[in-house]
């Protein structure tokens, strides 16, 4: 659906930076775009930065599977494997830690006036991800190819239909999400 | 309606909620999955051309993310907006360097601050490229098309991010 939209590029520009604003927004008001929040949520002292995640992934999640199943859209997964999905989400954790943002909520804190996201935050996300560009070529061909998944998704890996896990996952993340305000988490 | 959005708090439910049909709008208007990382290398790709010429062009991971401005870029732009906004409006917008709990615990010095948050940004900017996605690209958009290395890669990010995190503040 809409694929003539999907293919103006100014048009686009401007709904990224529609979603984009709504996004900041929303972000903002959950209070995910500050340092304390996320640094709490990684010391397990406070769970916002879950409780955010996890309502987003379950009204996402349900509205995109609707849509896909309408073939209103199409998904956009790859395979991972243990050379790029463990090996760099551990990277990325560490540097999560010591930033205290991720790169969307560095760009959300820079809004409302945190300096050290935009000096120390954006400045070190753009070296970093130069030094990856400049090092592609080599750890594209020694490391990111270790042990592909046998699986793009997680209905394929455990043979479940899509739907099934769909709604397992939801439970799932709303049991947990229950269990956090149940223990004032 | 105006009086919740001038609200400086909202339960992490709604703002969630929100950012859920955030992103229908984005699958469905832009055949784009919400992602923040890829929209970093392109800039620092823009940079980098600036400062050593067009021949950066020609790096193979450039062939793959062109460093121009495009639908993701303007998201990055969207969301410091939208984020100014939201604490404009709501009057909490203020100027501050050294973040309270990393003041009260860590240092009260603005190098120290700024040494860990570039440390940080480095490494994050490395991994996101790394593990192809960030805590929105994986963690949101990922998960909920039920990708498996997105789920893979969350629990990278938190089991290394708590497990730092609990040493970074225990020293």
């Amino acid at each position: 659906m809409f694929e003539r939209l999907h293919s103006q590029l100014t048009i686009q520009k401007m709904l990224g930076l529609l979603i984009g604003i709504g996004f900041g927004f929303c972000l903002q008001k959950g209070g995910v775009t500050s340092y304390d929040t996320i640094i709490h949520q990684l010391l397990l002292t406070d769970f916002t930065v879950i409780k955010v995640m996890g309502t987003a992934v379950i009204v996402g999640m349900i509205g995109i599977h609707l849509m896909k199943s309408l073939g209103w859209i199409h998904f956009h997964t790859t395979t991972g494997s243990v050379g790029s999905s463990i090996i760099g989400s551990l990277i990325f954790g560490v540097g999560f830690a010591l930033l205290g943002y991720c790169p969307g909520t560095v760009a959300g804190a820079i809004g409302q006036g945190q300096l050290d996201a935009l000096v120390g935050g954006a400045v070190g996300i753009l070296i970093g991800t130069g030094i990856f560009a400049h090092f592609y070529p080599a750890i594209n061909s020694k490391i990111l190819s270790i042990k592909i998944f046998s699986a793009e998704t997680i209905p394929e890996l455990i043979h479940l239909p899509r739907w099934i896990v769909v709604i397992l996952m939801a439970l799932m993340i709303a049991g947990f999400l229950l269990f956090l305000e149940t223990n004032s988490l | 309606m105006i009086e919740l959005l001038m609200e400086p708090r909202w339960s992490p439910y709604i703002a969630g909620a929100g950012i859920g049909i955030l992103l229908w709008f984005s699958f469905l208007f832009s055949n784009k999955p919400l992602g923040c990382s890829t929209a970093f290398s392109r800039i620092s790709g823009m940079i980098e051309s600036i400062l050593s010429g067009e021949k950066v062009r020609n790096k193979e991971y450039f062939k793959l993310f062109p460093p121009e401005v495009d639908w993701q870029v303007m998201l990055i732009v969207g969301i410091v907006c939208g984020s100014f906004i939201s604490s404009f409006i709501s009057g909490t917008f203020h100027f501050s360097f050294i973040p309270d709990t990393f003041e009260l615990n860590i240092s009260d010095n603005i190098l120290i601050r700024f040494i860990f948050a570039l440390t940080g940004g480095i490494l994050m900017g490395l991994g996101a490229r790394w593990s192809r996605g960030c805590t929105s690209g994986h963690g949101i958009s990922g998960l909920s098309q039920l990708s498996l290395a997105s789920l893979v890669a969350v629990m990278g990010f938190f089991i290394a991010g708590i497990f730092t995190a609990t040493i970074i503040f225990s020293l």
